[in-house]
């Protein structure tokens, strides 16, 4: 997303008429252009943030609460149970976007080369792209639950009597079906970009460390890895803060305790209790900040980068 | 990019590590593909009772409830197509020119203006639509279809914006002058030459624009508030009461995806803009 080539200012449109104020014309047409954009954006998603914002401070006017105060963030950050789900949450974010990233380099590398049928594998490869997360995460139920596919396939094999005797990798605490999920779905995503980078790159340099002496791995470590890694943290950037704050899959697939954060926010926030819904928007709010900081290690990073 | 992958066919590569390669390839497009099948198998299972592995008995059932009129699935899959087909001409309307503003020109605090349209691609939708419900209920659009496709402009209008700014970013604006010059009017020459031009982009963001709103969960959740139905509700509420339905309600969920990436898989490079947004899916 950084890799948008530079504006060029100096292809703007200079028609005769425009030369009498050229620059009070040039930023009305960037305004008019923008502008309805902008408004819907400051509208909808900064209205709605500074809303939850506010009533996570308990500001609150209807039912006569106009004090502001952080009761909300002070009750959260001392409740056991949020705490649980704000380390487990970290924990899926982080293990799916490292666990995804390795395997997208690796199926980059793997799909670099020419070989017979790339188009086709290439097809399959980007096909979950578009597929919506939340029939993977059905899939990834019926493949992994107790009494689903992978557990018949133990069976037949031999390995289990019972679908108790599966281990558990849906609705289990350590979130393993979540995981799969996620680096089901965001293999192809970071592994497109990467493999975009190494076809454009080619294979001289790598070709160059070889004949100088340097083994396969060391050319990888050293020449190809450097290579795509910007791509590859712009990528995990996304799919961390996505992870993070993605409501159905843990929705669908977690245990009842703890539970993801979002989906802890969403249930104290659809609770009956209204005395709740501060929480609820405080939650929000930690999950709004989790991914503003991704944001910003994002734009630093990827800064870091360019200038290296 | 076919001639780098050429190149390296003429690269020695011993018989074991080709067969490595093969392994790999197969295992990975077994993973990937292995969280569909199940859904399809279900779809046209009538008993399949564990630890079989396959069904013991095959049926039609799920498919013509699915598709039978009365059971109003076909209405919702059409409702959900017009939320999306709604939602993405309002970002082509309102995307496409924020686009070109953004790709042609340097301004001051343009930084911002990047930052701003960035910051909803990147916060979860969760984080943002519980004020946004409190919001919508104060302005009577909650539990409403204007109030579903609202709120569905927060993910896909950003994503619209930020595919045509790299769209405008390799775009000439030296056309538009030469046929302003032949004497085109203003809004011929849009029609004839900027159109034209700008096209394909277009197309890949709108088609990219529609599944982020067909595939919308927790926000039609909310602030449909059970009023507004869509095909991913509807399928969630079958997931743990009828594998069948839910796996053939899954089959039609992934048709309009899987038809979009047949139509643009061309423009799918990684260094396309269009890539950007698609984690968010």
């Amino acid at each position: 997303m950084n890799e948008k080539a530079p504006a060029n200012p100096s292809r703007l449109p200079s028609l005769p008429r425009m030369r009498l104020s050229e620059k009070g014309a040039r930023r009305m047409t960037i305004g008019v252009l923008l502008a309805p954009v902008i408004v819907v954006i400051l509208l909808l998603f900064m209205g709605g943030l500074i809303t939850g914002f506010l009533r996570s401070l308990g500001y609150f006017p209807l039912i006569g609460l106009n004090d502001f105060n952080f009761d909300a963030y002070l009750s959260i950050f001392t409740d056991n149970g949020f705490i649980r789900s704000f380390v487990l949450t970290f924990h899926i974010a982080f293990t799916s976007t490292v666990i995804a990233s390795i395997l997208a380099i690796a199926s980059a590398m793997l799909l670099r080369p020419a070989f017979r049928g790339k188009r086709f594998v290439q097809f399959i490869f980007s096909l979950n792209l578009t597929i919506p997360h939340l029939v993977g995460a059905v899939g990834v139920l019926y493949l992994f639950s107790g009494s689903g596919l992978v557990s018949r396939l133990a069976t037949g094999a031999g390995l289990i009597d019972a679908p108790a005797e599966f281990p558990a990798l849906v609705f289990d605490p350590w979130a393993i079906g979540i995981i799969i999920q996620y680096v089901w779905k965001e293999i192809p995503f970071i592994g497109v970009i990467v493999l975009a980078i190494l076809l454009s790159v080619g294979e001289d340099y790598e070709s160059v460390a070889r004949s100088l002496g340097a083994n396969r791995w060391q050319a990888f470590r050293h020449v190809t890895l450097p290579l795509v890694m910007p791509g590859v943290v712009s990528a995990s950037v996304i799919v961390f803060a996505f992870t993070f704050g993605a409501f159905e899959i843990p929705w669908l697939l977690g245990a009842t305790f703890p539970k993801a954060l979002p989906v802890l926010a969403f249930e104290s926030y659809t609770d009956v209790d209204l005395a709740a819904r501060p929480q609820a928007m405080a939650m929000a709010m930690v999950i709004a900040f989790m991914s503003s900081l991704m944001i910003l290690a994002y734009m630093k990073l990827s800064r870091r980068y360019i200038r290296s | 990019m076919a001639g780098a992958a050429a190149k390296t066919t003429l690269v020695h590569r011993p018989a074991w590590r080709v067969t490595g390669r093969w392994v790999g390839i197969t295992g990975l497009l077994a993973f990937l593909i292995a969280p569909i099948v199940p859904l399809f198998i279900w779809s046209i299972s009538f008993r399949w009772f564990y630890p079989a592995i396959l069904p013991t008995e095959y049926s039609a059932r799920a498919w013509t409830e699915v598709i039978n009129p009365n059971n109003d699935v076909v209405g919702v899959a059409w409702n959900t197509a017009l939320i999306a087909l709604v939602v993405t001409a309002f970002s082509i309307l309102l995307g496409v020119p924020a686009g070109r503003a953004l790709g042609l020109y340097e301004f001051r605090g343009k930084r911002l203006v990047e930052w701003l349209i960035l910051a909803p691609i990147i916060v979860p939708g969760l984080a943002v639509v519980l004020g946004i419900h409190v919001l919508f209920i104060r302005a009577g659009l909650s539990n409403s279809l204007p109030g579903v496709i609202l709120v569905h402009l927060v993910p896909t209008l950003p994503y619209m914006t930020l595919v045509m700014s790299g769209v405008f970013a390799n775009y000439d604006t030296d056309f538009e002058l030469q046929a302003r010059s032949l004497g085109a009017g203003r809004l011929a020459t849009q029609w004839y030459v900027t159109l034209p031009a700008i096209f394909p982009g277009v197309v890949v963001g709108a088609m990219f624009a529609f599944i982020i709103s067909w595939s919308q969960y927790v926000l039609t959740l909310l602030i449909g508030g059970g009023q507004v139905q869509t095909l991913p509700l509807l399928l969630f509420s079958f997931v743990r009461s009828d594998p069948a339905i839910a796996g053939a309600l899954s089959v039609v969920f992934i048709l309009p995806a899987v038809l979009v990436l047949l139509l643009s898989s061309r423009y799918l490079s990684g260094d396309s803009a269009a890539v950007g947004g698609i984690g968010n899916i």
